[in-house]
């Protein structure tokens, strides 16, 4: 690890004795990133900074909020009138949710189109999939602290969710209430539990980061860096890079939320909770659609001698549905990483797309008549492609050929023989 | 109580939909109205929003309380600045309101409202209200625009939205029949009428305008620093559209040499 060039004393001081300096260098500046990384690969950066957001927000909002049945509710609706600039920390923070969810389900996508997954980054991937279950939880609970009705029995509906568990669910399901309904003691731990997580997320990223950094990022076209000519510096080239995606997504963002604050939200969230009295439907925010869906797609099951119901079959589903994403690696059996060289496999992506955008529209209705039906087909489909197709493909797919390296694939032939070392 | 939690929540609606069907079927769709709130530009009406109070506090109040609003948020010192309100209004507006309090004795005793008292509510607790409402409970009107999807035009539909039922519908005894109200019967009988209040500015007192002057006042107390937002969300768009023009001539210039 080299020192960095231009040092003061003081650094130099410092540098010799906690090397923090020389780790800058090495993993914010020198780093060697893939020189062909498309704008999908911003979103990783984008995750980050929305999780600093809602950290930040988070902890000025909790200032203000009071983690109580009697009093969450008009807590958090003085922090939109009497707190000085209290609604904008409140609005960052509730579109923030929705907004990490979407740069994260991009993120996602980006390493499955272009294989992110694959050896060696199956650790990466892994981390990934725990970030993506931690922010999950985090943001379920989160959901419930404002005390409106969605907030309660949305609550209500998940943590009965364990009671499918055979012969100790309702117990469980005690045990996560600290009573014998969702109460002050559910929404005590839920607000603890909503602090404590994001820091473990900050942990888990930083081991995201750690994995990411022994083999650096994956790039379009999945193939391995051969040398230095198919690298730049993290610094400045996707630093300026990421910080304009920023900036991009920093417009998007701030219309929602100076502007359509609420578009993302159920209106119902306004009603402050009453658990004598069940909302006409009960909806997740609109990033656990899909997995509500999936929750609701499944029958009974009859085995030979006994039968699952289709409540704890819903449960094993949904819950299956992101263990399978830990497993990916060694499902997709084929060695090429970039769905450009896999034209077989990119139609069965964008299906993959198609199935967890139906699978959301159904979330977001009643389970009745083509709603079950869509939403039973694209749950097939989701196990389908993970469980049967990605297997096979790997060995019955034929490839296109390879480039031999990035950078005689981002130069034109006739320009590479020409420019290669201006390069 | 679990059983029926959860009966209610993943079971309705894996189970018992089409049971509880019936009660979403055929609801109209809302007509709109432009409100000034509403778009990048938008502003409160305060003129119209003071109106407003005044159906608020001449008819809805006598059963809807409004208890996320202070007197004095009506103010100059209110939240966005307020509704135009000024604070001698504001004080005449809260004294002539009794709160209940405690004297130095310690009994209960009432005493006129302050500018820092919340609107008192109509009814001691929910049980009086329901006493007095035909068993129904009148709920709050502090977020009821934001508690209701497209809430300013549901809850101008709905004032405006009274008609006789239509044949083959029996309204149930103590109801009465609303266009725009899911289900249909509501338990209000209808609010608002022509010339319902008499507006000091002389603006007629239309049902319409009464039923717009509430539905902006409504907006105004769901979500006083409405304004604000507006505002600063335009400067803000702006800082990051330059901001954002800045960084990506320099990242054009930064990948020069490598494109």
């Amino acid at each position: 690890m080299d020192a960095p060039r231009k040092q003061s004393g003081l650094v130099r001081w410092i540098d010799h004795r906690l090397p923090i300096f020389s780790f800058m260098e090495h993993e914010l500046h020198e780093y060697p990133t893939p020189r062909n990384l498309s704008y999908w690969w911003n979103f990783g950066s984008l995750a980050g900074f929305m999780l600093v957001v809602m950290i930040a927000t988070g902890i000025f909002l909790a200032m203000q909020y009071t983690p109580h049945v009697d009093f969450a509710f008009d807590s958090v609706e003085r922090i939109m009138r009497d707190v000085n600039w209290g609604w904008l920390m409140r609005y960052i923070h509730m579109n923030g949710a929705s907004f990490f969810f979407i740069v994260t389900y991009i993120h996602i996508f980006r390493g499955l189109y272009y294989g992110s997954y694959k050896a060696p980054r199956e650790l990466l991937w892994m981390l990934g999939v725990v970030i993506l279950l931690l922010m999950m939880a985090t943001a379920f609970m989160g959901y419930v602290l404002p005390w409106g009705q969605m907030s309660f029995w949305g609550a209500t509906v998940i943590t009965n969710l364990f009671s499918a568990i055979p012969l100790v669910g309702n117990d469980i399901v005690t045990w996560l209430w600290g009573g014998f309904a969702v109460g002050n003691p559910t929404l005590n731990r839920f607000y603890s539990l909503h602090y404590l997580l994001p820091f473990l997320i900050v942990g888990v990223v930083v081991l995201h980061l750690v994995a990411l950094h022994q083999h650096g990022s994956n790039n379009p076209l999945g193939i391995d860096r051969k040398g230095p000519q198919d690298s730049i510096p993290f610094h400045p080239y996707y630093t300026i890079k990421d910080m304009f995606g920023i900036g991009v997504f920093l417009i998007v963002y701030a219309a929602f939320v100076f502007f359509m604050p609420n578009a993302l939200g159920d209106p119902a969230n306004y009603i402050p909770a009453n658990p004598l009295q069940t909302p006409p439907e009960i909806v997740p925010e609109w990033y656990f659609l899909p997995f509500y869906a999936i929750l609701r797609s499944v029958p009974d099951i009859n085995l030979l001698v006994i039968t699952i119901p289709s409540k704890l079959a819903g449960v094993i589903a949904m819950f299956g549905s992101i263990g399978l994403l830990f497993v990916l690696p060694w499902l997709d059996t084929s060695p090429v990483r970039s769905a450009r060289f896999r034209p077989v496999f990119k139609w069965f992506f964008w299906l993959l797309v198609l199935a967890a955008v139906v699978l959301g529209i159904c979330g977001a209705h009643r389970p009745e008549g083509i709603y079950v039906v869509l939403g039973r087909i694209a749950t097939l489909y989701y196990y389908f492609h993970f469980l049967i197709l990605l297997p096979l493909l790997g060995k019955f797919e034929r490839t296109r050929p390879l480039p031999t390296s990035i950078t005689a694939a981002v130069l034109k032939p006739s320009v590479a023989t020409g420019k290669v070392e201006h390069a | 109580m679990r059983a029926l939690a959860f009966a209610a929540g993943l079971g309705l609606a894996l189970l018992a939909g089409p049971a509880v069907a019936p009660a979403q079927e055929a609801e109209p769709a809302l007509p709109k109205q432009p409100w000034p709130f509403e778009g990048v530009f938008g502003t409160f009406d305060r003129a119209s929003a003071q109106r407003g109070f005044q159906v608020f506090n001449e008819v809805c109040s006598n059963c809807h309380s409004l208890r996320l609003v202070a007197y004095g948020d009506l103010g100059p010192e209110g939240p966005g600045g307020g509704l135009g309100f000024t604070l001698d209004q504001v004080k005449a507006i809260a004294a002539a309101k009794q709160v209940a309090d405690t004297n130095d004795q310690g009994e209960p005793t009432t005493r006129p409202a302050l500018p820092a008292d919340h609107f008192v509510p109509p009814f001691a607790n929910d049980k009086a209200a329901r006493a007095a409402s035909n068993g129904a409970l009148p709920p709050d009107l502090s977020v009821i625009v934001k508690a209701r999807a497209s809430g300013p035009d549901y809850v101008f539909d709905l004032l405006t939205g009274y008609k006789p039922p239509p044949a083959n519908v029996t309204v149930a005894e103590g109801m009465n029949y609303n266009e725009y109200f899911p289900g249909h019967q509501i338990a209000m009988p209808q609010p608002l009428n022509e010339n319902s209040v008499t507006y000091a500015d002389g603006t007629p007192a239309t049902l319409d305008q009464e039923a717009y002057d509430v539905v902006n006042f409504l907006a105004w107390a769901a979500e006083p620093t409405l304004d604000d937002r507006h505002r600063t969300g335009i400067k803000v768009i702006l800082f990051l559209l330059v901001m954002t023009g800045i960084l990506y001539a320099g990242k054009r210039r930064i990948w020069a040499d490598v494109h």
